[in-house]
């Protein structure tokens, strides 16, 4: 497989003739070689095109929805909301399913870019806790145009043996005595939300006043704070390398399994409560096999599936009831009794001008 | 003396550059999956590589990629320089200017640009649009290596030639291109380079279902670097390298038979 | 070579300016001189004028300043032994040797790189076993420069060596017999006529040095911001494509001044830059 690479005859006697033959030959080897992946087995019942974020379904779920439904499935990621949104909207690719979150759904429904579901297609639908679909009525109002796939919350997440106390709330990210242990979140929503919380407001305002204030908190921060990551926080909490980090819920589960002790709690004042959820584009070319792709991942046994292998939380109850592991099943982490916390919130798009407002303050902290 | 102090420098380098490769390699038998953390010797990750049709995809259009790009555009680009430096000085700046502007775009300029063009002309994305903006961004290197090898060239050695009756083809061949071979040559290296690397402008040209090792291993950032990855880049960097070093020795041996007859 | 045999060889690569890169840069202009609902307006091209986006330019350009030289001066006797190994035929192989890194990926490279150099990291891990004070490079300004000369040396280092192998050796050998000593002759000699391939060096490290911009966020800890940040969070987090042009025609028009100034020093006014 590596003959393409095989640059080694070039020098063969030093003839940098051979040059050319070498890369010929390289490149029929791989243009032959290629076709043998690029064509599959026949599907009888069309396609779908599916547009997720990167390792967020277990492989073997689509290989066995190809077999179950006889529908091929052209699967695609991405690494952010952001990165996606250019692509789906331009319509470089006709995607049929996407799997944004939450702000950015209410995003796409602002622009008209989503289809209505016709919920008759998917029946396991129900298996999704009710409380889900209230949360995402934030940014769905009436249910019309997402399914929820996972969520979790935004908490702290710090190293019990470098620190003497135990962390409960935002307000200890400001403490000095962390200095240069904390890693706080490079993306501008994140970071506010924090920064909002502390100060006791909304992390969806758009008051300019409020923003100041949480900026200026941002500003105070930044000469305690290690470094602005985004992926980061977790290889770097795994590696002590920081005390205290921001970080998804999702990865508590599992930066703990790799360091003990490590700790997440979800902060006093309030933070933000995500849902990622299954939308169908309006240009979308095979809507009913949409509808079949996000029925089959509402499926409990498929559902725990893709729990198992993202270990980011899910919303299906059916599917919770079927983790064998109890401490999992009842894991504080995984599944957090949202009722028991004040304040929290879920993000929700604030339009054009409130992204920009929130941006360039947002590079005011950066480059200070 | 001397002599040690360059080999001394070149290990330096050396050690420099590889360095991370290094890391790569005792990634790839780490059992744990995240990178700052030793959980133990695995050869799991290698095993689980050669089943996984996604990523054998992926390293092929890689290379098929980087190939066909690096060979088009040093085409396209050789025969651009040997213009250019053809051209009265007013031309040839413009040239020039033109030649800089997909390096002076920040990639992502680039990408969008790209994609706009593709969607208004109705190209179907796939791994024809791709390659077309791999081409784009990869001439400028080629044009940048060979132009100061043709700098360097006597021109009277080409006159010279078809004054002795070559025909303009012939004496290209015979003279000029030998000449210039060594720029060409490093322009098709780095146009492969940059090709393999590439990710942003890839990623907005791309179509479904098509990937290079790049966008699949940005699209892993989020839930962490999938392993495989450490161990694929492993193979392929462990494979030339010993290539490279098997080649380093035969022209040698090759010489020395030469000089024996 | 002035002949018509040239001209017709311009007009693949014309052409394909034309299509790919003519064309995709009126796009940018289109979009940097107006404002979202498409009217005309210098605002997204003025707004370098605010501190936020002027102060992350002025780093960006001393950063890969700082950088390119450092490049340079790390590249010359690099490539200057490898081409005295011309001979030998082995320079070859080096030269693939050195670029070889290059291949495997670069955000692969560059979180290696985090795993070197990070506070609980190798290096650092291997400095306190043998008692020597740490590194505190990680999420530095430093990190970002050894970033980028570590991701942008084979730039440098393949431009000079290729111009270097064509050198005449009559010519150092003439000098030397005219008297020159070893640094006369390079200075006179063997530097004047290695100025193309700087020049190009420089230009291959230096533009992408100043739009990067996942250095800055691996391993500069994303606490400074530099101008390629903000053309890739208007283009992506914020969806200002105007914006986001406006400032990259800012940005081109920087690269093109530096490329003049670099030109300048190019004697035989080909200017392979311009």
């Amino acid at each position: 497989m590596f003959k393409n690479i095989d640059i080694s005859k070039v020098f063969k006697g030093g003839k940098e003739k051979e040059l050319k033959k070498v890369f010929l030959f390289g490149l029929l080897a791989t243009l032959t070689l290629l076709p043998v992946f690029g064509c599959g087995k026949a599907y009888k019942n069309g396609e779908v095109y599916v547009y997720n974020w990167g390792e967020y379904i277990d492989p073997d779920v689509i290989e066995m929805f190809e077999k179950d439904t006889q529908i091929k499935v052209i699967y695609d990621e991405y690494e952010t909301n952001e990165m996606m949104y250019p692509k789906v909207e331009a319509g470089a690719v006709m995607y049929d399913v996407v799997c944004p979150s939450d702000y950015m759904i209410k995003k796409m429904i602002d622009n008209d870019m989503l289809a209505e579901i016709n919920w008759d297609n998917i029946p396991n639908s129900k298996n999704i806790g009710a409380q889900y679909y209230e949360t995402s009525k934030e940014f769905d109002p009436e249910n019309k145009y997402s399914v929820p796939y996972c969520w979790g919350t935004v908490g702290i997440l710090y190293n019990k043996s470098m620190v003497d106390e135990p962390i409960t709330k935002w307000a200890q990210l400001w403490d000095p005595k962390y200095k240069n242990q904390i890693l706080m979140q490079n993306s501008v929503r994140d970071a506010f939300m924090v920064a909002l919380k502390l100060n006791g407001f909304s992390m969806n305002t758009t008051n300019i006043d409020e923003l100041q204030i949480a900026k200026q908190s941002l500003l105070e921060q930044k000469p305690l704070v290690q470094a602005y990551v985004v992926d980061q926080v977790r290889d770097k909490m795994i590696g002590n390398e920081a005390a205290i980090g921001v970080i998804y819920s999702g990865e508590a589960i599992y930066t703990q399994r790799e360091n003990e002790d490590l700790v997440y709690v979800i902060p006093e004042e309030g933070t933000n409560v995500w849902i990622d959820s299954w939308v169908i584009l309006k240009n979308a070319k095979n809507k009913e096999n949409a509808e079949k792709f996000i029925d089959y991942m509402c499926k409990p046994e498929i559902a725990l599936m893709n729990f198992d292998f993202i270990t980011y939380s899910t919303p299906n109850d059916a599917a919770r009831e079927l983790i064998e592991d109890e401490d999992i099943r009842n894991s504080e982490i995984a599944f957090p009794d949202l009722t028991q916390y004040d304040n929290l919130e879920t993000f929700i798009y604030l339009g054009e001008d409130g992204d920009e407002l929130y941006n360039s303050l947002w590079k005011e902290v950066k480059s200070e | 003396m001397a002599n040690v102090l360059k080999k001394i420098y070149i290990a330096l380098i050396f050690i420099f550059l590889y360095a991370p490769m290094a890391v790569l390699i005792v990634l790839s038998f780490n059992a744990s999956k995240s990178r700052s953390k030793w959980g133990g010797f695995t050869l799991k990750w290698y095993g689980k590589l050669l089943s996984d049709s996604s990523i054998m995809e992926a390293l092929f259009t890689t290379l098929a990629l980087a190939l066909l790009s690096a060979l088009i555009s040093t085409f396209i680009g050789t025969i651009a320089a040997l213009a250019i430096t053809g051209m009265k000085k007013s031309t040839r700046t413009l040239m020039m200017g033109i030649t800089n502007i997909p390096m002076l775009n920040a990639e992502i300029v680039t990408g969008i640009s790209l994609m706009l063009l593709f969607i208004f002309f109705n190209v179907k994305f796939g791994f024809t649009t791709i390659l077309l903006a791999h081409i784009t961004f990869n001439i400028p290197y080629v044009i940048l290596s060979v132009l100061p090898r043709i700098k360097q060239l006597n021109p009277s050695a080409y006159e010279a030639a078809m004054d002795l009756g070559a025909s303009p083809f012939k004496a290209f061949f015979k003279v000029v291109f030998p000449d210039i071979l060594p720029g060409v040559f490093s322009g098709l290296l780095m146009a492969f380079t940059m090709s393999i690397d590439d990710f942003i402008i890839t990623h907005f040209t791309k179509g479904a279902g098509v990937d290079t090792l790049s966008t699949k291993i940005y699209s892993q950032v989020r839930k962490g670097i999938d392993p495989k990855m450490y161990a694929l880049s492993s193979v392929i960097f462990v494979t030339v390298l010993i290539l490279l070093i098997l080649v380093n020795i035969l022209p040698n041996s090759g010489k020395k038979v030469k000089e024996k007859k | 070579m002035k002949n018509k045999f040239v001209k017709w060889l311009s007009l693949p690569y014309a052409f394909w300016s034309i299509a790919f890169v003519i064309i995709p840069l009126l796009m940018v202009f289109y979009f940097g001189l107006t404002d979202k609902s498409g009217k005309f307006t210098l605002s997204n091209i003025m707004s370098i004028s605010l501190p936020v986006h002027f102060k992350s330019l002025l780093i960006a350009l001393l950063l890969s300043l700082i950088s390119t030289v450092i490049c340079l001066l790390l590249s010359y006797p690099l490539a200057m032994i490898l081409s005295s190994m011309n001979s030998s035929g082995n320079s070859k192989l080096m030269i693939l040797i050195f670029v070889l890194p290059m291949w495997m990926n670069f955000l692969l490279r560059t979180l290696a790189w985090q795993t070197l150099l990070e506070n609980e990291g190798v290096i650092n891990t291997i400095l306190r076993a043998v008692h020597l004070p740490a590194l505190k490079i990680i999420n530095t300004p430093y990190a970002i420069v050894f970033g980028m000369i570590y991701n942008f040396l084979p730039f440098m280092v393949l431009p000079i060596y290729n111009v270097l192998c064509k050198i005449d050796k009559n010519l150092l050998n003439a000098a030397r017999d005219l008297g020159a000593n070893e640094v006369q002759t390079f200075m006179k000699v063997t530097l004047p006529l290695s100025v193309p391939g700087i020049i190009s060096g420089i230009t291959m490290v230096f533009v992408p040095a100043l739009t990067t911009f996942v250095i800055s966020d691996l391993l500069g800890g994303s606490k400074i911001l530099l101008i390629g940040n903000v053309i890739e969070q208007e283009f992506t987090l914020n969806s200002n494509w105007n914006l986001g042009s406006g400032l990259s025609i800012v940005l081109m028009l920087f690269i093109v001044i530096s490329m003049i100034i670099t030109a300048i020093f190019d004697k035989d006014g080909e200017g392979s830059a311009l």
